[in-house]
C-alpha cells in the first residue's frame, strides 16, 4: 500500500494545476464566445477557414502546437520579443506560458460547445428583440448570452479538463519545472522516469480523477440550475 | 401612413410589392407563398429589398437609391410573430417590459396598466412563458409588441398556431386594441373570416404581386373561377344594423333591406351596424320564394353578373336593395335549369350555419 499522504512538491503542482487551468479557461472565454457566435449567427466567406483554424490544435499533435507557440511565443519568437519589449511580459518557461498553451490546447472545446448552445436559439427570439427596439449588443447581452449558458458552462468545463490534462504542447513550450511549470501530468511523468516514483504518480493520478470528476458534477448542476430558467417554450 | 414599394427576387420566387396602408387595420391577404411574410420582414427591417422604398408617416426607413437603411431595432415597428417568441429566460412581466425599457421616456404614449387591462394578462405577470396556453402567450406577445409604443403594429398569422376556440378569444382583444391605442396594424393572414372581421381595408397578394386592393367588400368578393382555393375563399360582406337576439334559440336577426339575416350567437343590440362574412359557396339562389326550407336568411336581389368559363360552376353577382353586392356559386347545369340570366329578380338562400361566428364584427357607427 503506497503512501497516502501528499510531500509539498506534490501539493505546489496541484496547486499550479488549478491555477493554470482557471487562467486558462477564464482568459479565453470572453474570446471563445465573441469567436462561436461569429461562427454561429454570421455567414462570410472562408468561414470554412477560419472554423479549420480554430479546430487546428484539437486534431495537431501537441508536440507541433507546443513547438508553434515556442517559435512565436519564445523570448526571441516575433510575439514574444514584442511582448516582452513592450509589456515586460515572458510567456515561456513560466506559468503564464503553461496557461497560454492549456488555452489554446481548449480552446476548439470551449468554441465548439458554445456554438452549439448559440444555434440552438431561435433566431426570430433575436429579431423579436431587435423589433422592440434592442441593438445587437443589446439582444447578445439580454437574449443569446443568457439563452447560450448552458453551452457556455459546458465549454467552460471542457476547456478546464482539457487545460488539466494538457501534457505535449505545455511541455515542449514551458518544460518541466517544478514550482513554475510542473502541472500534475508533468510531475506524474516526472515521477515515471525515477526510480520509486510509483507512489508519488499514483497519488497524483487520484487527485487528477477526483478533480475531474468534481468538475464534471459542478457543471452538471450549474447547467441544470440555468437550464431550467434557459428552456425554450 | 405607410408606402410600400419593393422589389426582391430569390430563387424560385419573385416579388414586385407595392401598396399604402393609413391608420385602422390593413390585412396583407393571400395563400402562403404570396410574399405575404416577405412583406411583413421588409417592413420590420428583417430583410432588405433589392430595389425599394418604405416611408412612415415622414421617417424614410428604407431607400435602396439613397443607401438608406434602418435597423429593426431604430424603426419603432412592433412585431408580432405566428408563434409568440416570448423570452424564455424571463417572466412575463420581464417581457411585457422589456420593449418599453429601449423606448425613449417621452416615447412612452402607451401605459402599462391599460395594455394588461384589455388583454387580460394580469394574473399572469409573475410566471413563466411556458407555463402559458398558446393564447395566453399570444396576448402576450402583442401587448409586449404595443408597449414599445410602435408606430406601426405587425401582426403576422398571429392567430395560425391557435385552435379555434383561441382565436375567438383572440380576436375580440385585436378589436380593442384597434380602437383603443390608436396604433396601425398591417395584419397578415389568409383566413377570410379574420379580413373580413378586422381589416378596413385588404390588400390582396399573389405568388409576390399585387392583385387587389380596396375594402374588405370589394377585394374578397373579386374571385376567379379557374381556382379551387380561390372557390372556398370567395366572400361577400354585408352590413346591416341589429333587430335583435333570440336567447332561447341562440341567434341573432340584422335587419338589412333585403331581408332579415340570421346570424349565429349573441351580439349585444347596441349602435352600429354587424359586418357579416357570407361565403359565396353558402348561398343558394332561388326563384320566387320558396316555402318550407331551413333556411331562415331570404335576401331578394337582382342579377347584375355571371361569370361562367368550362369549369363546373359560375358566379352570379346580385345587387341588394340598399347597394351591397351578394356573390353566389351554383353549377352552370343549375344556371341552365332555372334560366336564369342577367337582370332577372332571385332569392338568395344563406343558411346560417355557412356563416362563421369569427367574421362577425360591429362597426362603430360613421
Amino acid at each position: 500500500m503506497p503512501d497516502l499522504a501528499l510531500s509539498p512538491e506534490e501539493w505546489t503542482a496541484i496547486q499550479l494545476s488549478l491555477r493554470i487551468a482557471g487562467l486558462a479557461t477564464l482568459a479565453s472565454l470572453p474570446l471563445a464566445i465573441l469567436v462561436a457566435h461569429w461562427l454561429a449567427r454570421s455567414r462570410f466567406r472562408g468561414k470554412v477557414l477560419v472554423d479549420g483554424l480554430v479546430h487546428l490544435p484539437l486534431v495537431l499533435p501537441p508536440v507541433v502546437t507546443g513547438y508553434v507557440l515556442l517559435v512565436l511565443f519564445g523570448r526571441r519568437g516575433p510575439v514574444g520579443a514584442w511582448l516582452e519589449q513592450t509589456f515586460g511580459l515572458v510567456l515561456s518557461f513560466r506559468w503564464t506560458g503553461a496557461a497560454l498553451a492549456c488555452a489554446v490546447m481548449g480552446f476548439p472545446l470551449m468554441v465548439r460547445a458554445i456554438r452549439l448552445g448559440i444555434e440552438a436559439i431561435d433566431p426570430r427570439l433575436e429579431q423579436a428583440a431587435g423589433t422592440l427596439g434592442a441593438s445587437p449588443a443589446w439582444v447578445f447581452a439580454t437574449v443569446t448570452l443568457p439563452l447560450a449558458l448552458p453551452g457556455i458552462i459546458a465549454g467552460a468545463v471542457l476547456c478546464f479538463a482539457k487545460a488539466l490534462g494538457e501534457f505535449g504542447a505545455t511541455i515542449t513550450f514551458v518544460s518541466n519545472i517544478p514550482g513554475e511549470t510542473q502541472t500534475i501530468p508533468a510531475a506524474i511523468y516526472a515521477y515515471t522516469q525515477m526510480p520509486g516514483g510509483d507512489a508519488g504518480a499514483f497519488r497524483l493520478s487520484v487527485v487528477a480523477v477526483i478533480i475531474a470528476l468534481g468538475a464534471l458534477v459542478a457543471s452538471e448542476i450549474l447547467a441544470r440550475r440555468s437550464g431550467t430558467r434557459a428552456q425554450p417554450e | 401612413m405607410i408606402r410600400f414599394d419593393c422589389q426582391l427576387d430569390r430563387r424560385d420566387f419573385r416579388f414586385r410589392v407595392a401598396f399604402e396602408a393609413e391608420t385602422g387595420i390593413t390585412a396583407l391577404f393571400g395563400p402562403s407563398g404570396s410574399g405575404k411574410t416577405t412583406a411583413i420582414r421588409l417592413l420590420a427591417g428583417l430583410e432588405t429589398a433589392k430595389e425599394g422604398r418604405i416611408t412612415l408617416d415622414d421617417r424614410v426607413l428604407l431607400d435602396t437609391a439613397q443607401r438608406v437603411f434602418v435597423p429593426p431595432h431604430r424603426r419603432r415597428i412592433g412585431l408580432v410573430f405566428q408563434d409568440a417568441q416570448l423570452l424564455p429566460h424571463l417572466d412575463i412581466r420581464a417581457n411585457l417590459t422589456y420593449g418599453r425599457f429601449f423606448t425613449p421616456r417621452d416615447e412612452r404614449r402607451i401605459a402599462f396598466d391599460p395594455v394588461v387591462d384589455v388583454l387580460g394578462i394580469g394574473h399572469l405577470l409573475a410566471r413563466r412563458p411556458d407555463t402559458l396556453s398558446g393564447g395566453e402567450r399570444q396576448r402576450v406577445a402583442i401587448g409586449r409588441a404595443l408597449l414599445a409604443s410602435p408606430h406601426l403594429l405587425l401582426m403576422d398569422e398571429p392567430l395560425a398556431s391557435l385552435d379555434a376556440a383561441r382565436k375567438m378569444e383572440i380576436l375580440p382583444f385585436i378589436e380593442r386594441l384597434r380602437d383603443e391605442f390608436g396604433v396601425p396594424i398591417v395584419y397578415v393572414s389568409h383566413a377570410v373570416e379574420e379580413v373580413a372581421r378586422l381589416a378596413a381595408r385588404v390588400i390582396r397578394l399573389e405568388n409576390g404581386a399585387v392583385t387587389a386592393a380596396g375594402s374588405p367588400a370589394e377585394v374578397l368578393a373579386r374571385v376567379a373561377l379557374a381556382s379551387l382555393a380561390e372557390r372556398f375563399e370567395a366572400v361577400s360582406v354585408l352590413s346591416a344594423p341589429i333587430r335583435r337576439y333570440l336567447p332561447e334559440y341562440g341567434v341573432t336577426l340584422l335587419d338589412h333591406p333585403a331581408g332579415e339575416i340570421v346570424v349565429p350567437g349573441h351580439i349585444p343590440a347596441g349602435q352600429g351596424e354587424v359586418r357579416v362574412a357570407i361565403r359565396a359557396t353558402g348561398v343558394t339562389l332561388a326563384v320566387g320564394r320558396p316555402a318550407q326550407v331551413s333556411v331562415r336568411t331570404v335576401l331578394s336581389g337582382r342579377i347584375t353578373a355571371i361569370d361562367r368559363n368550362d369549369s363546373p360552376f359560375a358566379i352570379a353577382t346580385l345587387v341588394l336593395p340598399g347597394g351591397q353586392t351578394l356573390k353566389a356559386y351554383a353549377t352552370r347545369l343549375a344556371f341552365d335549369a332555372l334560366g336564369l340570366d342577367i337582370g332577372d329578380d332571385v332569392q338568395a338562400l344563406i343558411k346560417a350555419a355557412t356563416i362563421d361566428e369569427r367574421s362577425l364584427s360591429i362597426l362603430p357607427p360613421g
